[in-house]
């Protein structure tokens, strides 16, 4: 569930809603997506309000591999 | 008559002519038509102008062809600027060019037309290259001047609609010596950043741009090298130069072109804000279908438990009913009754018996009675006393039926009904 995409997420969560508008389905086909869109939903809220604010400058180091660092320390 | 003749030699004739031309001329402008193009081998131009009844030669040398950034082809209509020379050793002179311009246009932007018809032809404006944009970025790089007005812009937008979100800027000249270099080379750096880190820290989509400025200030990024960055990048590239009004290549190659910086950073950042409300209308609309649903379910079993109370109702009735009419034949079928049934019977079955037993000894009796009258009727002794007489051999003690039992002389006793008689045979007949 961590590796999924946000947007692929919200699509799936989109899709079962529908799927459970529609209604036919079975009561244990109902649960099952309805327990798997709970936890899209609670995968996507996560997203939401886990990110961090990070801003980085990408820079090469002299053995050019790449170096992140933060705005200040580059402001060169 | 004699005259002073003064004779020259070739080479000083043709000296004396450059010097002459190029005084009389020095440096000139000169329009005319190209024909006849022919780049040589160490990177020099050799060309024509020609108009409608001249012809002149003339050469670009290879350090000032790199200034030249359209493609000079036959046809096109020029302005030249360069200075008249002599080649002595074939006697011709020509145009020596250090800049062109093309007639109508100026050069940069045919140069962008026709790299532009180039790039096209080869296919990287299609629209089935564009890769799609990631609807919430895990990670956004921009390529930019760190000191621009794009990056405050993206960053502005940024703060505005999603704080949280996770920048790599990768600072590039945007403008002047070595930008198109710088820009290309960060493109490529970016998806090889990629490769070196793990998927979920990887760059998802980048913004390359700069904020407004001449179109000379642009034109970086009208650059081949650049706009084959973009089009050979893995990562989705967001193209933001300058205004809405300047579309450069690197807008046609990029996969969506933003008008500006900050237009960018929209489209690569959804507002938090719509992100949860959209969010919590799902889940909204998620926990509604299922309680519609599991309230269909239970209307549905409320409506069978109904159908079951009424069927084991009606179920019991017709039980209660069997089992009446089962404890009847039950009470019907009771042993208790039966043994008296079967006693009864047996007390007559014994009445019976004891009756018919006593005819049948009556009877037997009778016939005992009537058997020993017949009996006694054939006693041996009864028929002696009637004057019949048995006759035995005396020897052999076995009764005489026959004469040829016997021989003469042969003793018989003869039993009478009282008494026996002891004889001798005297003749057989």
């Amino acid at each position: 569930m961590a590796e999924i995409k946000f947007e692929e997420a919200l699509k799936k969560l989109e899709k079962i809603v529908e799927d459970l508008e529609k209604g036919d389905l079975t009561l244990d086909e109902a649960l099952k997506i309805y327990q798997e869109g709970i936890e899209l939903s609670r995968a996507c809220s996560q997203r939401l309000e886990g990110a961090k604010k990070k801003i980085e400058v990408l820079s090469k180091n002299k053995k050019g591999g790449f170096e992140l660092k933060g705005p200040e320390e580059s402001d060169s | 008559m004699k005259q002073q003749r003064q004779i020259y030699t070739v080479s000083e004739i043709t000296q004396d002519i450059k010097l002459l031309l190029e005084n009389a001329f020095g440096e000139v402008w000169v329009e005319g038509e190209v024909s006849n193009f022919r780049p040589s081998q160490a990177g020099h131009w050799y060309f024509s102008l020609k108009d409608d009844s001249a012809l002149l030669s003339a050469a670009v040398f290879i350090r000032n062809t790199r200034d030249i950034r359209f493609k000079l082809e036959d046809g096109l209509k020029v302005v030249c600027f360069g200075k008249i020379d002599i080649y002595a050793p074939r006697g011709q002179y020509q145009l020596i060019i250090e800049k062109i311009e093309p007639k109508g246009i100026g050069g940069l932007q045919l140069a962008l037309e026709q790299l532009k018809e180039k790039l096209e032809k080869e296919g990287l404006f299609k629209q089935e290259h564009k890769r799609p944009i990631p609807y919430l970025p895990g990670c956004i790089g921009v390529i930019t001047s760190q000191q621009g007005a794009a990056i405050k812009d993206i960053l502005k937008v940024l703060d505005r609609r999603f704080k949280e979100a996770r920048i790599v800027i990768r600072p590039v000249r945007v403008q002047g010596e070595g930008a198109k270099e710088d820009i290309s080379e960060a493109i490529k750096e970016l998806n090889l950043f990629n490769e070196s880190v793990d998927r979920d820290k990887r760059i998802e989509v980048m913004i390359v741009g700069r904020g407004g400025g001449s179109i000379e200030d642009l034109w970086a990024f009208n650059e081949e090298v650049v706009a084959r960055a973009i089009y050979n990048s893995r990562i989705p590239v967001i193209s933001a130069v300058g205004h809405e009004r300047d579309v450069t290549l690197s807008d046609l190659v990029a996969d969506v072109r933003a008008p500006t910086p900050s237009a960018a950073a929209e489209l690569v950042i959804p507002r938090k804000e719509d992100l949860k409300n959209n969010l919590e209308d799902l889940t909204g609309g998620l926990q509604n279908a299922f309680a519609n649903i599991s309230a269909g379910f239970q209307q549905e079993i409320n409506g069978l438990l109904h159908r079951l109370h009424l069927n084991i109702a009606h179920d019991f009735e017709l039980a209660e009913s069997s089992f009446q009419s089962a404890r009847r034949k039950l009470f019907l079928l009771n042993p208790a009754v039966r043994i008296q049934q079967y006693l009864e019977r047996a007390l007559d079955l014994a009445r019976q018996i004891f009756v018919r037993a006593g005819h049948i000894i009556e009877l037997k009796q009778n016939r005992f009675h009537k058997a020993a009258g017949m009996l006694s009727g054939l006693s041996p002794l009864n028929i002696l006393s009637r004057g019949y007489s048995i006759t035995f051999a005396q020897d052999s003690g076995r009764i005489i039926k026959e004469g040829r039992q016997l021989a003469i002389g042969d003793s018989i006793k003869t039993r009478l009904y009282k008494g026996e008689l002891i004889s001798e045979v005297r003749g057989i007949k």
